[in-house]
Order: C-alpha cells, then sequence, then structure tokens
C-alpha cells in the first residue's frame, strides 16, 4: 500500500510537470501578446519593450520556463500581470466557491444520473425506459449554456423560485449545480443502465433468487455494488470534463469561482493566471483518480492495489 | 423437519410414500404469437423423499427449462410457463402448487423448501459480498433471525460441507476460494433451511475430476444425512450411474423414457436412449480405439525440450518483477507425424501455456522444434511462414468464429493471409475442406449463429486445416459438445488424421476422450510432465500417484460399478510462485516399461 501511495505520487508529479511544460508552451507559441494587453493600445514602442523586459518576456522560451518552473517548486505561482495580486491568493480566494459547485454538481449528476440508469435497466425494454433513455440523449446533446440559459428562464425568470445570480445561500447553488449536472447525468445513465443490465444477467443474480430474496435486496444489495464498479472509475476523470463546464456556468449565473477568474485571464491573456488554474485543474483531475482507485478496494474485494 | 432415512432397504418404503415433488403436464414456451416455440412439453414426473431422481438429456433437451421453471425463475422476458402443475408436498404443510402461486409466496418457497445449485461456480456467487454475508441472507429471508443466529446457522452450513476452517471462511470472498470450495459454499448455501428438495443443475460439470468426485460424494453423504430429494439435472451418464436411482431421458422438451438406473443402462428401451448411452466415451471400452504402435520417423512433427513459461510478480516502487509464476516448467516431449499425444491434467497445470506457447501466443524459453526448425528466435517473416505449420482449434465453438464472417470466409482467411493460390484455387480448397470436414455444400455463404456447436467445431477445424499445418493444437476442442456429437467429431479428427497425416497434440480434462483419440499420453501436474507413455501404458498401468487418482476419480457409466465412497480431502496443488532466477531441479525419470516414463520423488503423492 505504501509502495503503491509513493509509485501514484511520483506519477502525479511527472504528470504535472508534463502539463506544466505543454500548457507553457501552447501560451508560449499563442499569437495574443500579453505586453500588448498591459500596456494598452496608445503604448509607445519604447514602452512595450520596456514592459516585456520587466516581464521577462524577452526571454527566450527554455529560460522563462525554467524561471517559472523553479518558482513553481517554491510554492511560487508568480503575479496575474494586470490584477498585480499573487496568482495562488486569486485562486485560493476564488476555490471555495468553485468546489462549492463542483460537489453539488457531482451529487446532482450521480444522484439524476444513477437513479435514471437503474430504472432504466430494471424495467428494460418498456416505455420509461425508452422515454429515460431519450430524456439522457437530451441531456448529453444539449450545450450546457443552453441549458443553463433555459433553466435560468424558467426557474429564475419566469416562475421566480430561484435566485438567477450570484453566490452566498444555498438557493444560489441549485440552478448551476443542475445546469453542470444535466449533462453527466446523461453520460451516467447511460453507463449506468448498460452496467445494470450487464450485471442482472450474471449468474449470481440468478443464485440470489434462487436463495428466496426479494427483488429489492437482489437489486441493491447484490446488483448494484457491482454495476457501480465502472462508474466509480469514471467519476475520477470526469472532473477535468467537469472543470470545462464550470467556465460556462459560473460565467452564465455569475459565479465567483475559478472558472470566472479564467475566463476573464483568457481574454486578457493573462499567462499567469491561465497557467496557475490549469495546475490546479491538472491537480484536481490526479487527486480525483487516485481517490476513486483508492477508494475501488472498498468496493470490490477481488481488488488489490500493488 | 430433518427426515432421518432409515437404514435397510430405502426403495422399499419409498414406494409407499406420496412424492414430495410431483410435475405432470408441465410445458414451457418460448416467443409469443406464430413464433412460440415449446422447450418443454407435457412432461410429467414424481420425485420421491429421499431419492436422486436424474433428468438426463443433451443440450436443447429442456432439462435446465424445466429445473427453473420448478423454481419459478424462467428467464425474463420471453420464456413462460404454459399448461401443467408443479406439486410440492412434504412435511405438515398441505401440498402447494407451485405453478399457480403468486411470485410472493414461491420467494418464500425457493431457498427454503426447494434449492438450487448450479454449474458454474466460479461465476455463481456474488464477487463483491463475503461468504458469511451470502450465507446469512439465506436464513434472513426466510425467518427473523438476529443477524448471531445467521451466522451460526451459516457456520453449520459450511461445517456440514466440510470446508476446512469455516470460521475463517465466513469473511472470506469468492476469489479467495477455489472452484470446488465454492460448489461446496453453493452446496452450503442451498441445504442451509433444509429444503425438502434441492435441484442440481450440472453441479460437476465445470469441476476437475478429482473434485468431480468430491463433490458428487459430498452430495451424496448429505442426502444420507439429511434425507434431502435431489433432482439432478446433467448431461453426464458417468455421474447419473454414480448418483441417480432413477433416470428420465429428455430430448427436445419431451420424455423419452424413464426407468430405474440399473435398467436403463442395461435394457433402455428407447432408440435415442440406447444411443444416448453407446455415444458415452468409456474408458477401457475396447471399441473406437485406435493403434498404439510407436509412430517412427525421422523427424518429429513437433519436438519441445525443456519449455518454461513463466508470468512475472510485480512488486515495488518501480513494477519490477519480484518473482515468477512458472505456468509451465520444464516440459518435453515429442510429437511424431500423424500421431496424437494428448496432455491430461486439471486447471492450471499448464497444459493450455504448454499449447499457446506451440502456436506462439506467449513468450517462453527452451526450445520448440516444428518439422525440425527452432520457431524461436526465427524473424518475424519466418515466425509468419511458421505459423502456418501450427493450427488450433479451441474450446467454445460459439466465441471462436467471427459473427460477421462467412463460413467461406472464415475457411479462406489463412489462405488470403499468407497468399496461397489464385483467387479460384482458394476457393476450390475451401469448398474442398467444407466438404472433407462434412459440411452441407450451401454452407459456405452462411453465418456461424446458422450452425450448431458441433458444425461449428468442424468449421474451425477446416480453418485450422486450411493451411495443411504440420500439426493441429486441439485445446479441449469437443469438451462443450454434446457426447453423440463429440463422438462424431473425434472420428472426424481421425479420418482426417489418417488422410493427411497431420500430427494432433490433444488437450484435455476429459479422460475418456482422451483415451479414445491418443496415441500416446503425457500426464500434467503443477506445470510438469509426470508420466508419460502409450495410451494402454497410462491407462491400463498408471504408475505415478497422481495419474490413478485422476483415473480413478472419472465416474464410470456403469450404475453396476458405482463406487461405495469417494476419495475425501483434496491435498492442494503446490505454489508455482518461484524466486528470480529459479532453475527447476532436474526430474529424475524411471522407466517402467518401453517408453513409459514416471517421473521420480520429487513430485505430489496422491
Amino acid at each position: 500500500m505504501a509502495t503503491y501511495l509513493a509509485r501514484r505520487v511520483v506519477q502525479a508529479a511527472l504528470i504535472l510537470l508534463g502539463v506544466s511544460i505543454i500548457t507553457f508552451a501552447l501560451l508560449y507559441l499563442l499569437p495574443a501578446d500579453p505586453v500588448r494587453q498591459i500596456a494598452g493600445r496608445s503604448a509607445t514602442p519604447a514602452t512595450v519593450d520596456n514592459i516585456r523586459r520587466q516581464l521577462g518576456l524577452d526571454q527566450p522560451f527554455f529560460v522563462q520556463y525554467w524561471r517559472y518552473l523553479t518558482n513553481l517548486l517554491q510554492g511560487d505561482l508568480g503575479r496575474s500581470y494586470l490584477q498585480r495580486s499573487q496568482v495562488s491568493e486569486l485562486i485560493a480566494s476564488r476555490l471555495p466557491a468553485t468546489l462549492i459547485l463542483m460537489a453539488a454538481g457531482i451529487a446532482c449528476e450521480l444522484a439524476l444520473g444513477l437513479t435514471m440508469g437503474l430504472i432504466a435497466a430494471v424495467r428494460r425494454g418498456t416505455a420509461l425506459d425508452q422515454s429515460l433513455m431519450l430524456a439522457s440523449f437530451v441531456g448529453v446533446s444539449a450545450p450546457q449554456f443552453v441549458v443553463g440559459l433555459m433553466l435560468l428562464y424558467v426557474f429564475g425568470v419566469q416562475l421566480g423560485w430561484l435566485p438567477i445570480s450570484g453566490y452566498g445561500t444555498p438557493a444560489h447553488v441549485v440552478l448551476p449545480a443542475l445546469t453542470l449536472g444535466i449533462l453527466g447525468a446523461g453520460w451516467y445513465s447511460r453507463m449506468m443502465r448498460s452496467s445494470m443490465i450487464d450485471v442482472l444477467r450474471q449468474d449470481y443474480i440468478r443464485t440470489a433468487h434462487a436463495k428466496g430474496l426479494t427483488r429489492t435486496i437482489v437489486l441493491v444489495r447484490h446488483a448494484l455494488p457491482n454495476a457501480i464498479l465502472p462508474i466509480v472509475a469514471m467519476i475520477g476523470i470526469d472532473i477535468g470534463i467537469f472543470m470545462g463546464g464550470v467556465v460556462v456556468v459560473e460565467s452564465v449565473f455569475g459565479w465567483p469561482g475559478i472558472g470566472q477568474l479564467t475566463w476573464q485571464a483568457i481574454q486578457r491573456v493573462d499567462i499567469p493566471i491561465i497557467m496557475g488554474v490549469t495546475l490546479v485543474s491538472a491537480f484536481a483531475i490526479v487527486l480525483g483518480n487516485l481517490i476513486a482507485d483508492l477508494a475501488a478496494p472498498f468496493i470490490d474485494p477481488r481488488i488489490r492495489l500493488r | 423437519m430433518i427426515v432421518a432415512r432409515e437404514a435397510g432397504s430405502p426403495n422399499m418404503s419409498k414406494e409407499l410414500q406420496a412424492p414430495i415433488l410431483s410435475v405432470s403436464g408441465l410445458t414451457v414456451t418460448a416467443g409469443s404469437g406464430a413464433a412460440t416455440r415449446e422447450l418443454v412439453s407435457d412432461l410429467s414426473f414424481d420425485l420421491m423423499p429421499g431419492e436422486t431422481l436424474a433428468i438426463a438429456g443433451e443440450s436443447g433437451s429442456g432439462k435446465s427449462m424445466t429445473s427453473l421453471a420448478i423454481m419459478g425463475l424462467l428467464p425474463k422476458p420471453g420464456v413462460r410457463r404454459g399448461a401443467g402443475s408443479i406439486r410440492l408436498a412434504g412435511g405438515s404443510a398441505q401440498p402447494v402448487d407451485i405453478a399457480a402461486l403468486p411470485e410472493a409466496d414461491l420467494r418464500r418457497i425457493r431457498g427454503d423448501r426447494i434449492a438450487m445449485i448450479f454449474q458454474e461456480p466460479m461465476t455463481s456467487l456474488n464477487p463483491v459480498l463475503s461468504i458469511g454475508r451470502q450465507l446469512m441472507e439465506v436464513s434472513q429471508a426466510h425467518a427473523r433471525v438476529s443477524s448471531r443466529e445467521a451466522r451460526r446457522l451459516a457456520l453449520d452450513a459450511l461445517d456440514l460441507v466440510r470446508i476446512p476452517d469455516a470460521r475463517r471462511r465466513l469473511d472470506q470472498h469468492p476469489h479467495e476460494l477455489s472452484g470446488g470450495q465454492r460448489q461446496r459454499v453453493m452446496i452450503a448455501m442451498a441445504l442451509l433451511l433444509r429444503p425438502d428438495v434441492l435441484i442440481a443443475d450440472e453441479p460437476t460439470t465445470a469441476l476437475d475430476v478429482t473434485v468431480q468426485a468430491q463433490v458428487l460424494g459430498l452430495l451424496r453423504d448429505l442426502q444420507t444425512e439429511l434425507g434431502t430429494a435431489i433432482l439432478l439435472i446433467t448431461h453426464d451418464m458417468g455421474v447419473v450411474a454414480e448418483m441417480a436411482e432413477r433416470v428420465l431421458v429428455m430430448r427436445d422438451g419431451r420424455k423419452v423414457e424413464a426407468a430405474a438406473t440399473a435398467e436403463l443402462f442395461t435394457a433402455a428401451t428407447s432408440d435415442y436412449a440406447r444411443a444416448l448411452l453407446a455415444a458415452v466415451p468409456r474408458i477401457g471400452s475396447g471399441a473406437n480405439r485406435i493403434g498404439t504402435r510407436g509412430i517412427e520417423a525421422a523427424t518429429p512433427a513437433v519436438e519441445v525440450k525443456n519449455l518454461v513459461v513463466r508470468f512475472p510478480l510485480t512488486g515495488g516502487l518501480l513494477g519490477r518483477p519480484v518473482a515468477n509464476v512458472h505456468a509451465v516448467d520444464g516440459v518435453s516431449f515429442t510429437i511424431a507425424p500423424g500421431e496424437t499425444l494428448s496432455l491430461v491434467g486439471e486447471s492450471g497445470c499448464g497444459k493450455s501455456t504448454t499449447a499457446k506457447a506451440l502456436a506462439g501466443l506467449t513468450p517462453y524459453m527452451g526450445d520448440i522444434l516444428v518439422g525440425g526448425r527452432d520457431i524461436g528466435g526465427l524473424a518475424r517473416a519466418q515466425a509468419q511462414a511458421m505459423r502456418r505449420e501450427v493450427q488450433m482449434v479451441f474450446q467454445d465453438p460459439y466465441a471462436s468464429l467471427d459473427p460477421r464472417m462467412t463460413i467461406g470466409e472464415a475457411i479462406r482467411e489463412p489462405l488470403d493471409i499468407h497468399r496461397i493460390g489464385s483467387r479460384s484455387e482458394r476457393s476450390d480448397r475451401v469448398e474442398d475442406l467444407a466438404k472433407r470436414v462434412g459440411l452441407p455444400p450451401d454452407s459456405l455463404k452462411r453465418y456461424p449463429h446458422q450452425f450448431s456447436g458441433g458444425q461449428r467445431q468442424r468449421i474451425s477445424i477446416a480453418r485450422a486445416l486450411a493451411l495443411k499445418p504440420r500439426v493441429i493444437l486441439c485445446d479441449e476442442s469437443v469438451s462443450a459438445l454434446d457426447v453423440s456429437i463429440q463422438a462424431r467429431v473425434l472420428d472426424l479428427l481421425k479420418e482426417l488424421q489418417a488422410e493427411s497425416g497431420v500430427a494432433y497434440l490433444f488437450i484435455s480434462h476429459d479422460m475418456a476422450v482422451v483415451e479414445n483419440i491418443s496415441n500416446r499420453v503425457a500426464v500434467m501436474y503443477a506445470g510438469r510432465i509426470v508420466e508419460t507413455g502409450s495410451r494402454d501404458q497410462v491407462f491400463s498401468a498408471p504408475a505415478h500417484p497422481y495419474t490413478r487418482r485422476l483415473i480413478d476419480a472419472v465416474p464410470v457409466p456403469d450404475p453396476a460399478r458405482r463406487r461405495a465412497s469417494f476419495p475425501r480431502l483434496d491435498g492442494d496443488v503446490p505454489s508455482a510462485t518461484r524466486p528470480i532466477g529459479y532453475k527447476a531441479p532436474a526430474v529424475r525419470w524411471r522407466q517402467v516399461a518401453d517408453g513409459h516414463w514416471v517421473a521420480g520423488p520429487a513430485s505430489p503423492t496422491g
């Protein structure tokens, strides 16, 4: 177990290193010039050169990257070009809001997706199954900003049940979380359905019926833990997809999280913030996967971590 | 609740009793409307308390559907119980017609008064729940019992089926148990509430012969102890002879014949039952035997020298190998052209891995010579050409053909890959091959699902023959087939060998089949060959204790030779995990007769 963890930590460090190189290179190759953004349109070429030199952007790529990496290893994510504050502080101040949103979103997609998939599998071939799968198809295909705006219009504007924007009370989180969750719910319901159908065909389910167990016990105790196994592994990977959704949803609902920070930074080519957010997301994905892998043996005793 | 069975003559007293289970006019149908088919038609039989009634038949005979219909577990949707009644008597309760019960009442009967065990012990237990949990829920589903009481009942049940170290097993999960132990757990689960009727659907078919013997012995002992009536569903006439008092032979969903076991084996009245019994391969039957003259040839078709196949176990921070599992540990043999060598042994002994190494499907150490040329260390193109010389026929005829390829394409594919002949020559060869393996002429344009298991195995044989190989590896090639079809496929293999002089490496766990087809036999145990010799030498005068145990364990399809007791307790197969750099100690061979060799004492004792 200790060796397993040690190996995973080494792997994680290598992944983060790779992410940092690739992102840094992509941003370096970007045609947009951060110095122009900072200096403004009316700046003289001398001012522009000056700012460029100050930020060290006149140096060759590897020098720039090396400086970023050495700072990073000391825990320094750098300063924002435009906001003049530490990137780590900016991210830290936004992180709680995003974590709340993500937790609520994941809870939403799992609750919706797993329930829909379970019901569809048990009622396979019926009209209920077909309508659930149609709904999941719509959920998977609809763009998130459209879903968000529709929910906003119906529940926020027309019905007036929920606040349309902002942050602070539990009511505020409902619509953004739902918007985030609907896409994933579509995926999970399909995965859950096929996984469950597969499990229900297994010999041990027949054995469970032959023992005289009730249908509910067979479903909940015998089928569900087996069906959910492949899905647990997915949740870890899913965090990455989620980060993309967070950017959109936070913009639509004015949620003061990392997504909005990222959106603004991209518009202004604020490279340190983009780098910082990318690394934090990558870290979250690596961590999510690790947690999912560590959880697997608790569900399936056959899995040994080595 | 527990009916003590009287000693003396149980048959006499049974005739006075009422049947515990009485099935009459049972019909099971599948599909709907015009496509409705009857899987079981108008079947009637009685099961007496404490007796064993076998339902025997080949695949598609409706025997399993009958057992599932009694349990109310017919596969949904599509398969339904039609007419007929299933009356369950017993104890003080009024007889009930199970067929007329609503699901909720039927559930109470399942697992309590009628229990069932299945064929596949490896998949019949839930992998994520502990053994204890799965046993405890049986009593908890049928009565209000505290978890402490349920645990005690679970422990009693494990003791009943003689699982060593039962208390520890409760907290283990199915994957920590061997196949035989899992089947014991299944039996413990089924008998936990002391049901009146136990339905055993092919209970030992998936087990090794020595384990099969133990499980059959256990079932017989428990029946004497508890007085449970057993409905035994099987295709194996050896098991029938060993276990049943009466037999019901089914075919295409109908009863063909019902008789006392001894009567059926000596004087079957129906043609079908007689044909079925005649097709059963028997050890030492004399029929269908082929000569075992030593075949001498300048170059053996295959020569294997000191073959080792090992799989690394990795560990540590960098995932370096820390030990090796020696699946095959120093195996040597030769096969002459036109000769059949059988590798026999139980699951995990390394026989299939040996075949894989020969087919180039797994890395190995040692030398493998095909037609005198070493297949290891060849360049890619040469290795590709050598592949033509070694072909395989696998066990599962359903999984080994691509469902989207026509039969013609499947047989033709090897010719295309190796670019043999012109287009029209290939087509001629495909037609010729199909004819030789006895496929109907119109089959080339059809798809695998339109063929039966036996026909599919013929297709696989045609595909293997297409390249005129020196040797065909038959890995359990007839094990999944019904006996009558099995006999015909074995005959076909022999004919083709006589015609083409191809050598077979025949791998099987079925001793009777091996005896039928082999010239020579090599017995494998824990990755090594422990005995080798001509077929007659190995079967008539087995010299190694393991070989003797293997042959003794096979149920004999003759009720007159029923064993009074079965060998008990299994010694576990030694672990094949070895430290890095392990070298197998040289085997000390002892020659007991000309060409009959036995490994020395560094081997298991039986």
